[in-house]
């Protein structure tokens, strides 16, 4: 019996480390995969970015009646809508494969990826590793430059900063639900349909200004659920706009530490669920 | 490491597993009960030996496996497999380990052969020149050429299961558990799996432990054989000590009125007795009714039942279940 000198934290590190290596060898292989058919590719991609710009169009439909809504002009909820449509875009292209874990539970090929030398959370990340998701990240990105432009805002260098910082912190949130919905997945093989509605309602709810909903559900966003520091209280705060609650201004920079903690949590969830696996009887 | 070398380099001590299930016995209700799949299970496969894991449908072999590849965690007991607890360092050990399941492929299904080859040799750090050899070792043995190129999907069952075989030794594993691997297969390609483990274990001398149902795979394979029947295990030795076992004794058991002496009868003889009740020993091959109805004639014969040796009713059931799949 060899003693491990390494500290939890380190061996912690290098699971990440091993976790991150062994996701991108299983997307890179994906990836060439579905480039073998290149023009194929180009078209789902386009298909996807259109389909997942429809829920944009409506927006812009609804502004062809009014002037605002909640009291957002048009590029505000643009702002809104790219940083969280392009945070989920992310998200969902690294992780959504996770979806489909229930079903390999149920059908027992989930033992198979246990018997490989990589960890397990990677490996149902990266399956099939779905490129054409890749449309909704463009299709989200190209709003956001839009209304970055258009926004009637005095760009500082804070202000600035806080872009990117939500687009990374936002991934991370929303990536902490997909892996706590696949965690769940172990005890319920449909928890999947749960998930999209934290995910995918998650998303669509944060396209639109914070004023329209009611305070018990922004609380509920703010406090338990971190939805909110995706993009509505740090872009409230880049816009100039009040949020539903009176919170002091050090709280819009608190979005990577809700990630953190969030990303914390769902690492303890997944270990759990993954503890829990009990395989299938055949 | 050294205990891993002068005992066992698999080893089980009263090793169970046990599984609650909830049934659904109507709308809402469900009915809570246990299975002892692997109920105190012990044995030790040394390095080099090939061993046949074998039972009816259900024994528990598939449970036994998942444990030794620490996939599920033993309820209780001990269990070891190059020194290493398969269940807390299922990593570690599957460097060390090749599995294949007859029934599920570790392949990527949608992807050619070769990409899968190509992702294993990354996945577990084999070096180029090492996984040049293997790969290409393996390729002619298994025959498999011409399908590196195939979508595993496309593969028959045969094939991918040749094509199973060589991902799990891609990397050298000091030990290869098969878990029913030559199920559904033609008579052809069970010949040429057969043959190539045959070869796996003299000529590179890699532990294998392999479950089947199929007695002819371990007649064919295996000079020790392992029977396991509701989780117990019924018999571990040679492979001709099972074909005795096989046409062995039966038992009559009789209630007789009182306490008797032994009960005289030629054919059959007392090997139990407790107060009115004595067990007599036949050959299995011989016919109960006549050896009844002298003893019958003779004692004051209350009750009676026949026992099967419970490794022979093992074993038929096993032949039977051959029979019809
Ligand atoms: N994951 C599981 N959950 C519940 N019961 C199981 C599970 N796996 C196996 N069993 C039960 O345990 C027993 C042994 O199963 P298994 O090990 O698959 O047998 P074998 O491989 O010998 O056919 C069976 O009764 C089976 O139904
Ligand atoms: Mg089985």
């Amino acid at each position: 019996m060899t003693v491990s000198t390494s500290t939890p934290a380190s061996t912690a590190g290098s699971r990440v480390a091993e976790g991150l290596r062994a996701y991108l060898l299983i997307a890179g292989m994906w990836i060439r995969a579905g480039m073998t058919y290149r023009t194929s590719f180009v078209v789902t991609v386009i298909g996807n970015l259109l389909l997942s710009g429809m829920d944009f169009v409506g927006i812009l439909l609804m502004f062809s009646q009014v002037d605002s809504l909640g009291g957002w002009t048009l590029p505000e909820v643009a702002f809104l809508y790219g940083l969280s449509a392009t945070a989920f875009g992310i998200t969902d292209l690294l992780l959504g494969s996770s979806e489909v874990l229930g079903a390999r539970i149920r059908d027992g090929s989930f033992d198979t990826l246990l018997v490989r030398p990589v960890p397990v959370l990677a490996q149902v990340a990266a399956d099939q590793f779905p490129l054409r998701r890749f449309g909704r990240v463009i299709q989200g990105s190209l709003v956001l430059g839009w209304a970055l432009f258009a926004v009637d805002v005095d760009w500082t260098v804070p202000k600035a900063l806080l872009v990117p910082v939500m687009l990374v912190s936002g991934a991370l949130i929303f990536g902490a639900i997909f892996v706590a919905g696949a965690a769940f997945q172990f005890l319920a093989q449909d928890a999947a349909q749960v998930q999209n509605a934290f995910t995918y309602g998650g998303t669509t709810m944060l396209q639109y200004p914070p004023t329209l909903f009611g305070k018990d559900l922004v609380r509920g966003v703010t406090f338990v659920l971190p939805l909110a520091f995706v993009n509505w209280l740090p872009a409230s705060y880049v816009l100039g706009r009040p949020y539903p609650l009176d919170l002091p201004t050090w709280v819009t920079y608190m979005s990577p530490l809700a990630a953190g903690v969030c990303c914390g949590l769902a690492g303890v969830v997944w270990r759990a669920g993954l503890r829990s696996y009990r395989s299938t009887g055949s | 490491m050294t205990d891993a070398l002068t005992e066992g380099f698999i080893e089980l001590d009263r090793v169970e597993k046990v599984f609650d299930v909830r049934k659904k016995t109507g709308f809402l209700r469900r009915e809570r009960h246990q299975v002892r799949a692997v109920d105190s299970i012990s044995f030790t496969v040394a390095r080099g030996e090939m061993v046949g894991y074998i039972g009816p449908n259900g024994a528990g072999k598939s449970t036994t496996i998942k444990m030794l590849t620490g996939i599920l965690t033993p309820s209780g007991g001990r269990l070891r497999v190059a020194g290493i607890d398969p269940s807390r360092e299922r990593t570690r050990l599957a460097h060390r380990i090749g599995v294949v399941f007859g029934q599920r492929t570790t392949l990527w299904w949608d992807l050619p052969l070769i990409d899968s080859y190509k992702l294993m040799h990354r996945m577990y750090r084999i070096p180029d020149a090492r996984y040049r050899e293997n790969l290409d070792r393996l390729v002619e043995l298994l025959d498999l050429g011409a399908l590196l190129d195939v979508p595993v999907r496309q593969l028959s069952l045969g094939q991918r299961m040749r094509g199973d075989i060589a991902a799990a030794l891609l990397h050298d594993p000091e030990v290869l558990y098969l878990d029913e691997p030559t199920i559904g297969l033609d008579v052809i390609s069970k010949a040429r799996v057969r043959e190539f483990l045959r070869e796996l274990n003299t000529e590179r001398s890699t532990t294998v432990l392999l479950t089947t149902h199929d007695l002819s795979d371990i007649e064919q394979l295996c000079s020790r054989v392992m029977v396991i029947d509701h989780g117990r295990m019924m018999y571990d030795g040679p492979l001709t000590g099972l074909h005795e076992i096989g046409d062995g004794e039966r038992t009559l058991v009789v209630d007789l009125e009182r306490e008797l002496p032994p009960i005289e009868v030629d054919a059959a003889r007392v090997v139990k007795i407790d107060g009115p009740r004595q067990w007599l020993a036949f050959p299995a091959s011989a016919s109960a009714a006549p050896l009844v109805a002298r003893i019958a004639a003779e004692y004051p014969l209350v009750d009676l039942s026949v026992r099967e040796p419970d490794i022979e009713a093992v074993i038929s059931r096993m032949y039977a279940e051959k029979a019809t799949s």
